[in-house]
């Protein structure tokens, strides 16, 4: 396994800390006037998602994490599971809940993922930054109204609730902003 | 990064017209008040000895000689402008480079500018009076800056820490840092009081210091002297202060060791504690124990980083946004 000295820090570094592999989110090099050098880094645990501040001498060297992110398909879920595919090479791999966790409402089957891999197994799924879904379930609005000042929530096809202006109907598909949760537009008829 | 993209500056070019200004704005001052502007090398036979600096080392070759020598990139310019005091210069000021090895991140570039200074007669509360007329001389143009905060350390560490630090032991400090969730600081700092001290100041009381003022904290722990003198009348703290803007630490001033006994005894418990770590080991510079043998006048004298201070003056967040060539483009 590769190893990293604190001299290599910088964001994004995947590392292995108490057995567990961490991203590393920011760097700080710490050095008080004419005193010992450290390291302050925030980590996000990659099977938890907890963050976390811990400070290292500098120098002090890390087991490298591996950890790959890799672009798959979403094929369907069993009921216990999520099962994805490597386009390329077919490949299928199965993810449980904890790994897609809060993904699991944006996903649509045939949709590419960010999947993120550690010892070859799922630990975290990022959906596409735009989904196009298709409402299930909003109350009737005014027709013709397009000011949108408030809008009404929205059940989508994967099961999320997004807010949505009031002149959009059931059965219509609208383009969604995963990362914030937000309506973006109508998808063309 | 490919040098068809990295040949160019790193910062703005009204970056480097700001720091033209600062350095002329220096001057002025300095002009004003009769000090002198030298300059001393960078490249010397000796380095400091202190156990967390890192000198780089290259080799010189006299024309015809077979086997070069070690010559130490200066970390601060502090010996030879001591040299120069000890021989008679009076007030003296130099803007110069300054390199450290082992040390990059947004603060810290391995090259760097430094403004130090040296007054004759002056006590340590007289050079911050200066140090204050200096930041108020070059802020320009703005508000007059408040008049500056000045805290003695252990006031300072007992208000934010709640713990004395010139009596807490070990335990206290473990216990000072676990209340703060800081649980891997006893595996960093172990029994070494100076690290204890100089970690916790530096996470827990910094940031809290010169907040739209210049801050000064004086009567440092006699653990952690540097080139600083023990004060006659308690021996538990030294005479060095440090300067703070913005929660950034701008500079170390001294009133200055002039004892030569002193200050070998100083250099070999450095060395000690270098060889226990297995760092390089410089030798000491015996022209500068000459220097203060024959007698160094009474004085004061402080290191400021210039680039760190024009950090705050344009607002840059990084180090390398106000150098036209940072290290991974020089």
């Amino acid at each position: 396994m590769a190893t990293v000295s604190t001299n290599e820090f910088k964001g994004g570094l995947k590392i292995m800390l108490d057995g567990d592999p961490y991203n590393m989110l920011e760097n700080e090099f710490v050095k008080p006037g004419k005193g010992q050098a450290f390291n302050r880094v925030k980590l996000r645990n990659l099977k938890t998602g907890r963050v976390l501040e811990r400070t290292f001498k500098s120098g002090d060297t890390f087991e490298t994490a591996d950890v790959v992110d890799t672009d798959m398909q979403y094929l369907y879920n069993d009921g216990e599971r999520w099962h994805f595919m490597v386009v390329e090479t077919f490949e299928q791999y199965e993810a449980d809940a904890a790994a897609v966790a809060d993904a699991a409402k944006w996903l649509k089957e045939q949709d590419v993922c960010q999947v993120t891999l550690y010892n070859n197994s799922p630990i975290g799924v990022i959906p596409p930054n735009f989904v196009e879904l298709k409402i299930v379930e909003t109350d009737p609005g005014v027709r013709g109204d397009t000011s949108g000042g408030g809008g009404k929530p929205a059940t989508l096809e994967t099961g999320a609730v997004v807010r949505v202006p009031l002149f959009i109907q059931t059965d219509e598909v609208i383009k969604v902003d995963t990362r914030k949760g937000e309506y973006v537009s109508r998808v063309g008829k | 990064m490919s040098a068809e993209l990295d040949w160019r500056p790193a910062c703005a070019p009204a970056i480097l017209r700001r720091r033209a200004e600062l350095l002329a704005a220096v001057r002025r001052f300095f002009a004003g008040r009769d000090v002198l502007e030298v300059e001393t090398p960078l490249l010397c036979h000796a380095a400091v000895t202190d156990p967390n600096l890192h000198a780089f080392t290259t080799r010189f070759l006299p024309p015809g000689a077979r086997e070069g020598r070690a010559l130490y990139l200066q970390t601060s310019p502090e010996f030879a402008m001591k040299r120069l005091l000890a021989a008679g210069s009076g007030s003296i000021y130099q803007i110069c480079k300054a390199f450290r090895d082992e040390e990059a991140g947004r603060y810290h570039n391995p090259e760097f500018t430094l403004l130090e200074w040296y007054r004759v007669g002056f006590s340590l509360a007289d050079l911050m009076d200066e140090i204050e007329d200096l930041f108020a001389a070059v802020r320009g143009g703005g508000d007059p800056l408040a008049a500056a905060e000045r805290h003695a350390y252990s006031d300072l560490f007992e208000r934010h820490l709640g713990i004395d630090p010139l009596t807490a032991d070990i335990a206290d400090f473990v216990g000072c840092a676990a209340v703060r969730g800081f649980h891997e600081a006893e595996a960093l700092c172990g029994e070494d009081r100076g690290v204890w001290l100089d970690l916790l100041f530096s996470y827990f009381v910094q940031p809290h210091l010169g907040r739209g003022r210049v801050a000064f904290v004086y009567d440092y722990p006699a653990c952690l002297p540097s080139l600083a003198r023990k004060r006659p009348d308690d021996p538990r703290v030294v005479e060095r202060v440090e300067v703070f803007l913005e929660g950034m630490e701008l500079g170390n001033g001294f009133h200055e060791l002039a004892d030569a006994v002193e200050q070998e005894a100083r250099f070999d418990a450095d060395l000690a504690g270098r060889r226990a770590r297995g760092a390089a080991l410089p030798p000491k510079d015996g022209r500068l124990l000459a220097a203060l043998r024959h007698g160094l006048p009474d004085c004061s004298g402080v290191a400021i980083g210039l680039d760190r201070w024009l950090m705050l003056l344009v607002g840059e967040e990084e180090i390398g946004g106000v150098l036209a060539f940072p290290v991974d483009r020089a």
